[in-house]
């Protein structure tokens, strides 16, 4: 295997296991994504040939593409492992939040109270997320632990020091950390890891016909979530998805890569960055990801 | 394909974000979005060039600020390998999140302004990357188009770095002269430097030799966490998971396990990737052993004729991280020191280390945010310790405040003075 890669995976692994071994109820965040896919092998390659000691975690906003919740029910079950869904419907139900409405609503900013009060209800210390630093900018200044408050809340200015290899996961009751044991991967690195290993991803990354239209300059996919303006046409086209997020604000880029040795290739030609090309949630402002992240998103 | 991990340290005025940016650039690892981001950002504020500062600092706070606070990670890669860099900032109000950032690295970069040379800040930062042990140095003499690429203005700031670096324990110093601003001597050779013939900067870290670094010789294993799957067709299944500290584990080895002091021999290394005949540095792995030995987290697995130091009376240099409370001699702290988990207090301070004139200070009884010294301490179980310049990973311990939860110092362990 090549070395820069085997050293990433030794690193993950790390981490996960330091996890496992110093926190009371650690769960892993798991969307059927390509980046939460590599951290569960990871995971499951750090305990071999014990089982994984700690359950994964979906947020679900009811707004995801079918075939990626069919995949990540498969892979679940494929690698034995406990799988709770946190339902951002169950929370509208519960009048905790109300669900959005409008022509451009998209409920992915509604997943961070179902997030926090699923995290509460089952009392969970850590929660593992697949961020890597190279995905924006606020996430390029997030530790490996990150510590939130007890309300769920990320403090840039107060992040604690995290030197050579040894991470601090001190708490009270009540706070928690988020863990990105992936935090130094690029998104090359999670395609090669992809082909090296032979990991099953959800088909909607490979190219396939689907009827999408013009957005905001990007091609957002016809579906029961999301309908067209009567000023935007649809139209089928050849995509695949680069992200995989809710079907609202999760955009498909052309594409004829169907294998995964065409994807990499793409993806080290790419001259746009994956959220810049993907996601609508992103575009808000210049500290969109940073203001959402200090309320406790992922 | 290899990963360097790297350090810049320099202020904004030595150009450090613009060297950033010119590598990202020059090695077209900047994307069509962020580049079109920072141009409009630029336009905005009435700058008149394209301010590639703008790609690392990432928070609100330091955009509006205009300044680096914390560390950045940045990431790309040529054909030759990957790179990961830490960009630190370089104030000495931050000299804490410097040491986090270049803790681990293989390579520092320092910037010095050729326009005015060594300053106190170039000795700052050299005398932190001493003493955390960062194997190669790179003083970027920046800013040559200022001096009309004058040779006598680099070689007389190398003479007099080179002067103060001889109080130094540095490994490995490499000078080189460029210009960010135009990328100059950055990723290609510069036509206004001909006579320099060394490398560009590019070249050298792509080409730098990092594979002794490691220590080889001492092998080292904290036990990180035990498996025993609870299922039937691995009944019998013990294994001994961690990432290996130093030396290289084989199959075959016959090893000593310490507190107990109880030897065994390696019948077996399992690891993310299968199983090994052997594990270097730095490698995740579970060690299966011959014997059914009482084996738990924080234990360290090495040779029987090579073993770690082992003590409760210790002495370290000690960087002071806490902004809200300075170090308090006899308080009680948690230490954590490679998987193990401890308590430890400072019993003495020795010395308070000027990072400027490298003095020590020695009427001191404590150490504030971003103060250096030498220390002694004690901890409530013993330690299995190398000297920090001979082995990064178990020389070095953080103290954590069980109150707060902080993490309010690094520590670097020392041999104890004969």
């Amino acid at each position: 295997m090549k070395s820069a890669l085997r050293g990433l995976v030794d690193e993950s692994v790390t981490i996960i296991r330091e996890v496992a071994a110093e926190f009371e109820r650690p769960v892993m965040l798991f969307s059927g994504g390509k980046d939460s896919v590599v951290m569960l092998h990871l995971a499951v390659r750090a305990f071999a040939p014990a089982r994984v000691p700690f359950p994964v975690m979906h947020i679900d906003t009811g707004h995801n593409f079918p075939e990626v919740i069919e995949f990540r029910d498969r892979t679940v079950s494929e690698l034995d492992v406990q799988l709770i869904v946190g339902s951002v419907q169950a929370s509208i139900d519960a009048g905790r939040i109300q669900d959005v409405t409008g022509p451009r609503a998209s409920r992915n900013p509604l997943q961070t109270v179902t997030l926090l009060d699923s995290i509460a209800e089952h009392k969970f210390d850590a929660v593992f997320g697949g961020a890597r630093r190279d995905e924006e900018r606020a996430r390029a200044k997030e530790r490996v632990y990150s510590f939130r408050d007890s309300f769920g809340q990320w403090d840039p200015k107060t992040q604690r020091p995290e030197l050579w290899g040894i991470y601090n996961g001190r708490h009270k009751p009540g706070e928690h950390f988020r863990i990105f044991p992936l935090s130094n991967w690029t998104e090359l690195d999670i395609w090669r890891f992809v082909e090296e290993y032979d990991i099953p991803l959800p088909s909607i990354y490979f190219a396939h016909r689907r009827r999408v239209f013009r957005r905001d300059g990007m091609w957002m996919a016809e579906s029961p979530f999301l309908s067209p303006d009567a000023d935007e046409q649809v139209s089928e086209q050849t995509v695949r998805f680069r992200t995989v997020g809710d079907a609202t604000c999760t955009a498909a880029i052309e594409s004829t890569a169907t294998t995964l040795q065409q994807i990499i290739a793409e993806t080290a030609a790419a001259r746009v960055t994956e959220r810049g090309a993907t996601r609508a949630d992103d575009r808000i402002s210049e500290a969109g990801m940073e203001d959402r992240k200090k309320q406790g998103y992922f | 394909m290899e990963r360097l991990r790297f350090a810049t340290v320099g202020s904004v005025d030595d150009g450090k974000s613009t060297l950033i940016g010119r590598l990202l650039y020059d090695s077209k690892s900047i994307f069509e979005d962020q580049l079109e981001h920072i141009e409009n950002v630029s336009k905005r504020r009435g700058t008149d060039y394209v301010d590639l500062s703008l790609l690392t600092d990432g928070l609100r706070a330091e955009r509006e600020q205009g300044i680096t606070i914390d560390v950045a990670y940045r990431y790309f890669a040529t054909p030759k390998r990957s790179f990961i860099i830490a960009d630190c900032p370089g104030h000495i109000q931050y000299t804490r999140n410097m040491i986090t950032g270049a803790s681990n690295v293989d390579l520092a970069i320092v910037l010095v302004d050729a326009r005015t040379g060594i300053v106190e800040q170039t000795r700052r930062h050299s005398l932190l990357a001493s003493l955390l042990g960062v194997p190669h140095l790179v003083i970027c003499v920046n800013k040559m188009d200022l001096v009309e690429w004058s040779p006598d203005v680099f070689n007389r700031i190398r003479d007099e770095f080179e002067e103060f670096a001889s109080r130094l324990s540095l490994r490995d110093v490499t000078f080189l002269p460029i210009s960010a601003l135009q990328g100059d001597n950055v990723v290609s050779r510069s036509p206004n430097l001909t006579w320099f013939e060394g490398p560009t900067l590019l070249h050298h870290l792509e080409n730098v030799y990092t594979a002794s670094d490691d220590n080889r010789v001492d092998a080292r294993f904290p036990v990180q966490y035990v498996i025993r799957p609870q299922r039937a067709e691995h009944h019998d299944y013990r294994g001994y998971a961690g990432r290996v500290a130093g030396g290289v584990f084989r199959v075959g080895d016959d090893v000593m396990v310490l507190p107990s002091g109880l030897t065994t021999t390696i019948t077996g290394i399992d690891s993310p990737n299968g199983p090994l005949t052997h594990a270097e540095p730095g490698n995740s792995a579970t060690l299966l052993l011959a014997d059914d030995l009482s084996i738990a987290r924080g234990d360290m697995i090495c040779r029987p004729n090579n073993r770690p130091r082992q003590a409760q009376s210790l002495e370290a240099m000690l960087c002071w991280m806490d902004d809200v409370a300075p170090l308090q001699p006899d308080r009680i702290y948690a230490i954590k020191h490679t998987t193990k988990l401890a308590r430890a207090k400072v019993t003495n301070v020795l010395y308070r280390l000027n990072i400027s004139t490298l003095h020590r200070e020695t009427d001191v009884r404590s150490l504030a945010l971003n103060e250096i010294g030498r220390v002694e301490l004690h901890t409530t179980a013993p330690l299995f310790y190398d000297d920090y310049h001979a082995n990064r990973t178990t020389g070095s311990f953080i103290l954590v405040d069980e109150h707060s939860g902080q993490t309010c110092a690094a520590g670097m362990l020392l041999s104890p003075r004969t």
